[in-house]
C-alpha cells in the first residue's frame, strides 16, 4: 500500500471537508482496504467514517418509513428491531461474505462500491430506497436506483458522502425477495442475481411491480419488461414464467469467467420465477413453480 | 505516516508506534508479537487472521490498525489464559478438528463467538458461522462436531 493519511472524524462536516480535500470514506474496508492492499486503488487520505453517529444509527422516519446509517454493519443492521419489516433487506445483507465479513461490511459500502453483483442492491431498488447524501453544497437525496454509472463508480461526487439510506415504509399487501447464484453456498459473487417486489389489491391483482438484476449489465438494473408484464394481473405459474423470460430479455450479460452470457440470461429468467413465487408465498397465495 | 496510538488487546491498554498502513493483523503479529492469529489469504477469505473486535469475529486483515484505538480487540492468546484451555478448543482436540492448526486459532475465535450469541447451535447454523474460516485438513466434519460437542458441555464444560 501507498503511504496515506488517516483520519476518523466525529461529524459530518469534518467529514465532508475531508473529502472534499480528496480524502476517500471508509465504512467496514472490505472493499476499499482489499482494493488497497492490491494495488487496485490509491488513495491518498483515508477518512473512517464509522465515528460518527448518524452514519452507524438506524432512525425511523416521519412517514413510517426508516434510515440506515450507511456504515452500520450488516450484522448490526440485520439485528435492529426496525429491520424486522424488511426481511428482504435483512437477507441480502446476510448473502454478503462471511460472518466476519459482515461484522465490518455496510450497506453503504456495498451501494458506493457500486459492483454490478453487489448482492444489497436490488433488494433496496426493489423497496424504493432513498440515498441521503451530504456535500460542499449542502444535502440532497437521490433514488440508490440513479446512484449508478458503471462498474465500480456511483454518480455521487467525489467530496460527497452517502450518510443513509431511507427506506419507504412498506405498503400493505407488499412483498420482496432476492435471490443469487453463486457456485458456493457461501463466499461468492453472484454469477446473477434477481430481486422482486409485488403489491397487489385485495383482490390479488398485482398493481405495481419491481424486478431488479444484479451481474447481468455494467450496472444493477430494472427489468421493465417483466414488471409490465406483471401488472393488472393475477399471479399464475405462467404468468411467473412469462415474467421470468422477459426478464432474461431486459438482461444484458457479459460472457466471463464466472458464466456465458446465455448462462447468466437463463439464472435470470429461473431466479426472477422463483423470486416472484415467493413473493406470492409471503402473500399466502402460493404459486407453484419449478 | 507514523504515530503513536493506544489500543486495548487482551484486556490490557497498549501504546504502539504504528504506520497508517498497518492493518490490525501487522499491529497483533509484528508490532506486538501476538503470533497465534495467523495470516492465510490477506484479503479476507480464510479467516486464519480472526480475532474478535469488541467480541464480533473479524478479519485483522482487512482491518486498519487505526480503526480499532480504543476497541476491545481479543486475540487467541487471551483465550486459554492461565494455561487451562477453552473447552472449544478441548472439543478440537478430542475430535480431531485440527491438524496442522493454521487455522485452528480463527476457528477456536468463531465459535466462541457463535456460541456466545447463540449457546445451543444446530450443525446448520455451526457450518454458516465458520464458512469465513477455511481449514485445508480436517475437512470440517470434525471442527463442527467438536463444536457441537462444546456446546454440549463435553468435554471441559
Ligand atoms: C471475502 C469477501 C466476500 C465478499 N462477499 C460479498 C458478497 O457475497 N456480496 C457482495 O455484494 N459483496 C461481497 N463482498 C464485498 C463487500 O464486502 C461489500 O461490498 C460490502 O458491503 C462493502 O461494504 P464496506 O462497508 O466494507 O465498504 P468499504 O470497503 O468501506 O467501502 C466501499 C466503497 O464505498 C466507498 N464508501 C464507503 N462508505 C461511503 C460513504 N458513506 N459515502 C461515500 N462513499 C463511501 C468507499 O470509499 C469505497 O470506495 C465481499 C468482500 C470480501 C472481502
Ligand atoms: S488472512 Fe485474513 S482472511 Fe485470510
Ligand atoms: S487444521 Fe490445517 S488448515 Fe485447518
Amino acid at each position: 500500500m501507498k503511504e496515506f493519511e488517516f483520519s476518523a472524524p466525529t461529524t459530518i462536516a469534518e467529514a465532508v471537508a475531508l473529502l472534499a480535500g480528496g480524502a476517500r470514506p471508509l465504512a467496514g474496508g472490505t472493499d476499499l482496504i482489499v482494493q488497497m492492499r492490491e494495488g487496485r486503488r490509491a488513495v491518498g487520505h483515508v477518512v473512517d467514517v464509522k465515528r460518527i453517529p448518524e452514519l452507524t444509527a438506524v432512525t425511523p422516519m416521519p412517514d413510517g418509513g426508516i434510515s440506515i446509517g450507511a456504515a452500520l454493519s450488516v450484522t448490526r443492521m440485520a439485528a435492529h428491531p426496525a429491520l424486522a419489516r424488511y426481511p428482504a433487506i435483512v437477507e441480502s445483507g446476510r448473502m454478503i461474505g462471511s460472518y466476519q465479513i459482515q461484522n465490518r461490511a455496510s450497506i453503504g459500502g456495498n451501494v458506493c462500491n457500486a459492483a454490478p453483483s453487489a448482492d444489497a442492491i436490488p433488494a433496496l431498488i426493489c423497496l424504493g430506497a432513498q440515498a441521503a447524501i451530504a456535500g460542499p453544497q449542502g444535502r440532497r437525496t437521490e433514488p440508490v436506483e440513479a446512484l449508478f454509472e458503471r462498474p465500480g463508480r456511483t454518480r455521487l461526487a467525489e467530496s460527497e458522502l452517502l450518510l443513509a439510506i431511507v427506506l419507504p415504509p412498506p405498503p400493505a399487501r407488499s412483498a420482496a425477495k432476492y435471490l443469487r447464484f453463486t457456485p458456493r453456498r457461501e463466499m461468492d459473487i453472484a454469477v446473477a442475481g434477481a430481486g422482486t417486489w409485488l403489491r397487489r389489491d385485495e383482490r390479488g391483482v398485482v398493481t405495481e411491480a419491481r424486478v431488479a438484476l444484479a451481474s447481468v449489465a455494467p450496472t444493477p438494473i430494472r427489468a421493465p419488461l417483466a414488471e409490465r408484464r406483471l401488472v393488472g394481473e393475477i399471479p399464475s405459474a405462467a404468468l411467473l414464467d412469462e415474467a421470468g423470460i422477459l426478464a432474461a430479455q431486459d438482461a444484458r450479460p457479459i460472457s466471463d469467467t464466472r458464466g456465458s452470457a446465455g448462462y447468466r440470461q437463463e439464472l435470470v429468467r429461473v431466479l426472477t420465477r422463483r423470486a416472484l413465487a415467493d413473493c406470492c408465498a409471503q402473500f399466502g397465495s402460493p404459486v407453484d413453480v419449478a | 505516516m507514523k504515530r503513536e496510538q493506544d489500543f486495548i488487546v487482551n484486556g490490557e491498554t497498549v501504546s504502539v508506534v504504528v504506520d497508517t498502513r498497518d492493518t490490525l493483523l501487522d499491529l497483533l503479529r509484528d508490532r506486538l508479537g501476538l503470533t497465534g492469529t495467523k495470516e492465510g489469504c490477506g484479503n479476507g477469505n480464510c479467516g486464519a487472521c480472526t480475532v474478535l473486535l469488541d467480541g464480533a469475529p473479524v478479519n485483522a486483515c482487512i482491518v486498519l490498525a487505526l480503526e480499532v484505538a480504543g476497541c476491545d480487540v481479543k486475540t487467541i492468546e487471551a483465550v486459554a489464559a492461565g494455561g487451562r484451555l477453552d473447552r472449544v478448543q478441548e472439543a478440537l482436540i478430542e475430535a480431531g478438528g485440527t491438524q496442522c492448526g493454521f487455522c485452528t486459532p480463527g476457528v477456536v475465535l468463531s465459535a466462541k463467538a457463535l456460541l456466545e450469541r447463540n449457546p445451543h447451535p444446530s450443525a446448520h447454523e455451526i457450518r454458516a458461522a465458520l464458512a469465513g474460516n477455511l481449514c485445508r485438513c480436517t475437512g470440517y466434519d470434525k471442527i463442527v462436531e467438536a463444536v457441537q460437542a462444546a456446546a454440549a458441555g463435553r468435554p471441559n464444560g
